[in-house]
């Protein structure tokens, strides 16, 4: 656990970074620093490193005043990435994720060899570990920054908006496989970024920074989404809340009507499916032109895909399949509505 | 009277095999002179100008001075430079050493500083944020990134000092500029040219040893020209990638 008690960092000029924080960041979860451009995000993660000193207030790790021990020791026990990889470019790749063993005095030999194989716990290929950082991609360096990160297994990472300066296409899939690998390492992850969306995506825990250093609100993504502590958070968040908060809500229990060739009579839509019963398309008003299935969902998607299926297909409906692709169901609005009033009884209950 | 020399004759000199025995005033001896010189004259410059470059790029402090002062060194004239300094300390091997020093000093220091800045700075963040101690920062994160800039100060620094260390032939030492003195006091034009052409083959050779030595030690991923070219071909060319993007363009620092 990182404990942030009191912490206020004030620049020489007189900026006041970060004002009084306080904040505990739970042992194997990933706490999102959040927030606009300039409210002390940077500055509060690189305390916890001690590339800055704070003015007053303390920061422990597992109860360890960081400011007492040494910062070289201290940091080969944190794994740091920054927005753009900050890589060697003299470096290979392997030489480049064998940093802080090669520091901690592991033989090269050795450290090459777990720099291969966390290569493809990142998802690149062992070909790349003999390149060097300028022959990589934005994407594939940033990969390369994390498994450089993780290469001496540090228990805490610090990351710094780690995947702002990729395209978006290139971030989500970097986020998905971030989650992935979290999963199988549970490390205890501070996470800075301004885009609140990676925020509810990532987050355990979601801190709002606002403007001066001052923490707005700190609670899972589902609490900011459904009770904002004030105005700032609630327009930070988005007008949008309401809609995303269904991204937390799965289509376990969801009501679904039968589904064999769904007739929908006022439109004359239908659901054609193939001898097997997976879903082909729809054919509207018994024309020929088959439209193509945008998309099923099964038991355990988010609300948000089951909604958007549903506004997209012709029949507004959205259909469920099995573990095989069979069709065994269709979600209507009206069920999805009444699934989503249910789950908030539940979790306000 | 000046008798004009016949065309041919001025490679009389150079071509003549017995110039090139191992004797007292031979092709070769001057020539090992001069490059003893040269070498010597670069590598005291290396050993002030390195440690003070290194130093006042990692910390930023005391740049200005330093690089004032060696720009004023590098404005001084070697020759004059030199007849002061056989003014004060006679002839011999010092005060032509102290000329050369002077001169080669300014492009070592300057350009290990301007590569030192020059790194990119969020790889040296890295480096502090991943628990390197300051000497490792330097020398395993800055000076390397550095070593282009640094490798070309020291090769255009050996350069002028082959081209100049002809003076030393006037405070009675060796070298090819003997073959300028004597031959210019003799009306050996033949000789005089012959010191000329083999400066200049020395001062190639040289170069192209830095050369060699720059692809040595400077790591293929920071090569200055054609790195990134390179790089961006084999990216093109890998079917490897997990991800559509195009390679960056330019390498860093
Ligand atoms: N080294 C510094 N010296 C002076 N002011 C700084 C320094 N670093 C950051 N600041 C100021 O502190 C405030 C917070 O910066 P930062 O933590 O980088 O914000 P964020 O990461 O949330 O964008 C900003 O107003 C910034 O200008
Ligand atoms: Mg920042």
């Amino acid at each position: 656990m990182i404990t942030f008690d009191a912490v206020t960092k004030a620049f020489p000029g007189g900026t006041v970074a970060v004002d009084n924080l306080s904040i505990e960041l739970p042992t194997g979860q990933i706490t999102v620093f959040v927030g606009p451009s300039g409210c002390g995000k940077t500055t509060s993660l690189r305390m916890i490193n001690r590339l800055i000193e704070p003015t007053s207030g303390t920061i422990s790790i597992d109860g360890e005043d960081v400011t007492k021990q040494d910062a070289a020791v201290l940091r080969r026990k944190i794994g740091y990435v920054i927005q753009h990889a900050g890589l060697f470019p003299h470096r290979t790749v392997q030489d480049n994720i064998a940093t802080v063993p090669l520091l901690n005095g592991v033989n090269k030999k050795q450290a090459r060899e777990n720099a291969v194989e966390l290569l493809g716990r990142v998802g690149l290929d062992a070909s790349m570990a003999t390149r060097y950082p300028a022959q990589l991609s934005g994407g594939q360096q940033q990969r390369v920054g994390v498994a450089r990160a993780l290469a001496a297994d540090p228990p805490v990472m610090l990351m710094d908006e780690p995947f702002s300066a990729v395209d978006p296409i290139v971030r989500d899939g970097l986020q998905k496989e971030f989650l992935r690998l979290q999963a199988e390492v549970g490390k205890t992850i501070a996470f800075v970024t301004h885009d609140i969306d990676e925020a509810i995506k990532l987050g355990d825990t979601v801190a709002v920074f606002r403007e001066g250093g001052h923490l707005a609100q700190v609670g899972t993504p589902q609490e900011l989404l459904d009770d904002p502590a004030d105005d700032f958070v609630a327009d930070f968040v988005g007008r949008d809340r309401g809609f995303r908060g269904l991204s937390f809500v799965t289509a376990e229990g969801l009501e679904v009507e039968p589904v064999q060739t769904y007739v929908d009579g006022v439109r004359g839509v239908r659901l054609l499916l193939d001898d097997a019963g997976r879903p082909r398309g729809w054919t509207v008003n018994g024309s020929d032109d088959v439209r193509a299935i945008t998309g099923t969902f099964t038991k355990q998607d988010s609300l948000r895909l089951v909604t958007d299926l549903a506004i997209s297909s012709p029949a507004g409906v959205a259909v469920r399949v099995d573990g095989d692709g069979v069709a065994d169901g269709a979600a209507t609005h009206a069920s999805i509505a009444d699934h989503l009033a249910d789950a908030r009884r539940e979790s306000a209950g | 009277m000046i008798t004009p020399v016949p065309l041919f004759n001025y490679f009389g000199f150079l071509l003549d095999p017995a110039n090139w025995g191992w004797s007292d005033g031979s092709i070769p001896q001057r020539l090992v002179e001069h490059l003893g010189y040269t070498v010597l004259a670069v590598l005291i410059a290396a050993a002030i100008a390195l440690p003070i470059g290194l130093l006042i790029g990692h910390t930023n402090r005391g740049a200005f001075l330093a690089i004032n002062i060696g720009n004023a060194g590098r404005a001084l004239p070697t020759f004059g430079l030199l007849s002061l300094m056989v003014v004060l300390m006679g002839t011999g091997l010092v005060p032509a050493l102290i000329a050369l020093v002077v001169l080669a000093v300014p492009p070592i220091l300057a350009s290990t500083y301007a590569g030192i800045r020059a790194v990119d700075r969020s790889a040296v963040d890295a480096a502090v944020g991943m628990g390197m101690r300051p000497t490792e920062v330097l020398f395993r994160a800055e000076v390397p990134m550095a070593l282009p800039l640094i490798m070309s100060g020291l090769r255009s620094s050996t350069l002028q000092v082959c081209a100049t260390a002809t003076v030393a032939a006037y405070v009675g030492l060796g070298g090819l500029g003997r073959f300028l003195i004597d031959g210019l006091a003799r009306n050996q034009y033949d000789q005089v040219f012959a010191g000329a052409v083999l400066v200049a083959a020395l001062a190639i050779a040289l170069d192209l040893a830095g050369a060699g030595l720059e692809r040595a030690v400077v790591s293929p991923g920071v090569r200055q020209r054609g790195s990134a070219r390179r790089g961006r071909r084999r990216g093109a060319r890998s079917t490897d990638t997990s991800t559509q993007e195009a390679p960056t363009a330019s390498t860093a620092g």
